[in-house]
């Protein structure tokens, strides 16, 4: 049998009529941690809203299995309740409404879809605050308006903080190192480790290799221009950090 | 994007849920205004001479008037001689005198609008004065309330058992020569309630009553009147919806507070009159006077109001704050939606020394709805040390409604601080978004929003209305963790 948690075959996707992916193919297993590097603008973030199922983000080809069923067919809420996280590269503010209240609706619309009970709110506490140890992030962001006022590295840790709850199958992990001091780094790069699990797969956008220090991917694969153009292992990011992405254009084209 | 907004839309739109007309024969007065009909209205209600003569002298001041249109609100003329003055439920025997006797239908129709009266009464603790277009019809815990010395009860009934303090202050906060409303209000209301609290008495149980309005053209003009004697407490609720239907409908309530020497008045109100349908047509025009005079030393009126229905609302809380050491306090929710148009906000007038006031507002637009703050805090020469602190909040939805706010500030004394914070927002598609990835559903995610929006409104209300008030704006609880 298959362990196949995402398969994405021949995705074209476009925004506001803009042509962004353009034939897109991956696929990943559980248990393993892909990273996904690529020049700004080659469409790593439309990639992860394509499969969270933003509004605007028109598929005009291929598909998308996510645990060997279509995942296109489903509306934003219920690929969350499935089991697909996006840590958003750019968080949301929601002015108003408690960090803490929003995460545990999330946690008990997810729950109550999966037939399990919801947690109150003695239950809840106490699960958010041995996961915010974890991210080691101060009690006082739960009472905090979402991602309100927070400093662009704290909203990273908080959208970490919101996976390590949610539990998904399918992470995605839009530039969650980007804008991070080094500590914060090393928190959040610990986070993502110990999320890391047999059943579950995590896809990584990143434009450094240093994050792949820490958490070490089993597959790294080059985006551009809408597609993948080059997968390898580990040591593929090291060659980009090296030699940037032209080399790869230039190989696409005498190939 | 686009189908978020229609989403937004849609969330919004739900409709109005509590539209029926109750069959219940009415005994009405023929359309039209004139002495004969003041004096027709007093003679079915009984009343002694002295109100008859209020009444007059109203209507005679009310002639020389002419509608106000400063408000940011749009409307064809009113025709106040298409409006039936008097329009009150027959029953065999006038007035029930427990809610068995109470028309059946009628208790029908609570029950259609969720308020199952008996039970909710027993349930809450919750005395409900219960007035049906023009008439109080149902009464209850009258025992507990005049074991207490607190005086609960119809206004018309006031007027014949309690003459000298309805003399003493009817009109002693409101008088009719306030505006044109207010003196249509004096000349030709039919009913409404009357409290009284006596010195030192903390009303054992919220007061309640349920306003609506039912048959067809009949303006409603309520009038109500609360008094809180030195040391005493109250917090009344006033709650109303009303039945579907295509006329414009002219409410122009009054309401007077009295709060004496460190007497504490807490109002609050939910109101969803018929907004009319999405064109516009049909619902309530809610000309609203209700202000409070804190008559005594530290003394405290709070209004705490959610506003979502009426096509037209027009209502100005106000405080006047004339005890040293006093407090004034306005909370309010307004929501507009459609074509629908409020025009709200309040005034606090600074009279005594070290008064303060707290103004918190928050306005909500969806489709082409028109929300004006209007609110002003006057500090007058004699208020040594008068704070205010406004805080006055839009939430857009849609980008065809409108968000207006007019603060007005008149200071007359330079130890006075008065401080203004204002805010727009708008709900985004990427907080949808958002919230939705994490599981939520738009619905949820926009009463999530809305809610957070609202909190520092609802936690004024007490509790049972909170919840009403939740239900209302289809939103639920927040703060329950944390
Ligand atoms: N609403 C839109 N209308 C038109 N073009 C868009 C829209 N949204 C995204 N794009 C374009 O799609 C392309 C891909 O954007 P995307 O955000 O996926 O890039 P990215 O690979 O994540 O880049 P970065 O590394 O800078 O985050 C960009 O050229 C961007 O300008
Ligand atoms: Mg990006």
């Amino acid at each position: 049998m298959s362990n196949k948690i995402l398969e994405i075959k021949g995705l074209k996707a476009e925004v506001d009529g803009k042509a962004i992916l353009k034939g897109l193919d991956l696929a990943v297993e559980a248990g393993e941690v892909h990273a996904i590097m690529g020049p700004n603008g080659s469409g790593k973030s439309t990639l992860t809203h394509v499969l969270a199922g933003r509004e605007g983000y028109v598929v005009s080809g291929g598909k998308v299995l996510y645990k060997g069923a279509d995942l296109l067919e489903l509306e934003t809420e219920e690929r969350a309740r499935e089991g697909v996280f996006l840590a958003f590269q750019y968080p949301v503010e929601i002015p108003g409404v408690n960090n803490v209240y929003l995460l545990k609706a999330a946690l008990n619309a997810q729950r109550k879809h999966r037939g399990e009970a919801e947690l109150d709110a003695i239950e809840f506490l106490s699960l958010v605050r041995d996961k915010m140890k974890l991210m080691q992030m101060d009690e006082s962001f739960l009472n905090r308006a979402v991602n309100e006022g927070f400093s662009g590295g704290e909203k990273k840790r908080n959208e970490i903080l919101q996976m390590s709850v949610l539990q998904p199958t399918l992470a995605l992990l839009d530039e969650t190192d980007s804008g991070l001091d080094i500590d914060a780094l090393k928190i959040v790069a610990n986070g993502i480790n110990s999320l890391r699990r047999e059943d579950r797969a995590i896809v990584l956008v990143t434009h450094y290799q240093r994050l792949l220090d820490y958490i070490e991917p089993d597959f790294v694969h080059v985006l551009s221009n809408g597609r993948i153009v080059k997968s390898g292992d580990k040591s593929l990011a090291n060659e980009l950090e090296a030699r940037g992405y032209d080399w790869l254009a230039e190989e696409a084209v005498s190939a | 994007m686009a189908s978020t907004q229609k989403e937004l839309q849609r969330v919004v739109d739900r409709k109005y849920e509590h539209g029926f007309v109750t069959d219940i024969e009415s005994d009405t007065l023929p359309p039209g205004l004139d002495e004969n009909v003041i004096r027709a209205i007093s003679a079915r209600k009984d009343e002694p001479e002295y109100l008859l003569e209020w009444r007059l002298k109203a209507y005679r001041h009310w002639l020389t008037m002419t509608e106000p249109h400063w408000a940011h609100s749009n409307y064809p003329p009113i025709d106040y001689s298409a409006i039936s003055y008097f329009s009150a439920p027959k029953s065999p025997d006038d007035a029930p005198k427990s809610l068995d006797e109470v028309d059946p239908k009628l208790l029908e129709t609570y029950e259609k609008l969720g308020i199952p009266l008996h039970e909710r009464a027993r349930l809450a603790g919750v005395a409900v004065d219960a007035v049906f277009d023009s008439v109080s019809v149902a009464t209850t815990f009258k025992k507990k309330l005049s074991e207490a010395g607190v005086i609960f009860c119809p206004f018309s009934e006031a007027a014949r058992d309690y003459p000298e303090l309805v003399q003493q202050y009817l009109g002693s906060v409101v008088p009719y020569t306030d505006n044109f409303y207010a003196a249509l209000n004096s000349a030709v209301f039919t009913d409404g309630s009357f409290v009284f609290i006596p010195k030192g008495t903390r009303c054992p149980m919220e007061l309640s009553t349920y306003f609506r309005i039912n048959a067809a053209n009949t303006g409603q003009f309520e009038r109500t009147l609360i008094i809180a004697e030195e040391g005493s407490e109250v917090s009344y609720l006033e709650g109303c919806t009303a039945p579907m239907r295509d006329e414009n409908q002219l409410h122009a309530a009054v309401v007077e507070l009295v709060a004496l020497d460190n007497a504490r008045i807490k109002y609050s109100t939910v109101q969803n009159w018929y907004p009319g349908d999405a064109e516009g047509r049909g619902g309530i025009y809610n000309f609203v006077t209700k202000r409070g005079d804190c008559r005594g030393n530290n003394s405290r009126i709070s209004w705490t109001q959610v506003e979502t229905g009426s096509a037209i609302t027009w209502k100005y809380p106000s405080c006047i704050l004339r005890g040293d050491n006093s407090v004034g306090e306005f909370y309010s929710v307004a929501v507009t939606n459609n074509l629908q148009q409020a025009d709200t906000g309040t005034k606090m007038i600074h009279i005594g020394r070290n008064t303060r006031s707290t103004i918190v507002s928050k306005g909500i637009s969806a489709g082409r709805g028109q929300n004006a703050y209007r609110g002003l805090v006057k500090i007058l020469p004699g208020a040594e040390g008068a704070r205010n602190y406004t805080q006055c909040d839009s939430l857009l939805m849609g980008d065809a409604c409108g968000a207006h706010t007019f603060p007005y500030v008149e200071v007359g004394n330079p130890s006075a601080i008065v401080e203004h914070e204002a805010t727009t927002s708008r709900i985004g598609e990427d907080q949808l978004y958002y919230c939705r990835q994490r599981g939520l559903s738009e619905e949820d995610a926009v009463n999530m929003i809305v809610n957070g929006f609202c909190k520092d409104v609802f936690k004024e209300l007490p509790m049972e209305f909170a919840v009403e008030a939740q239900n209302l704006l289809g939103v639920t609880l927040e703060g329950a963790v944390g």
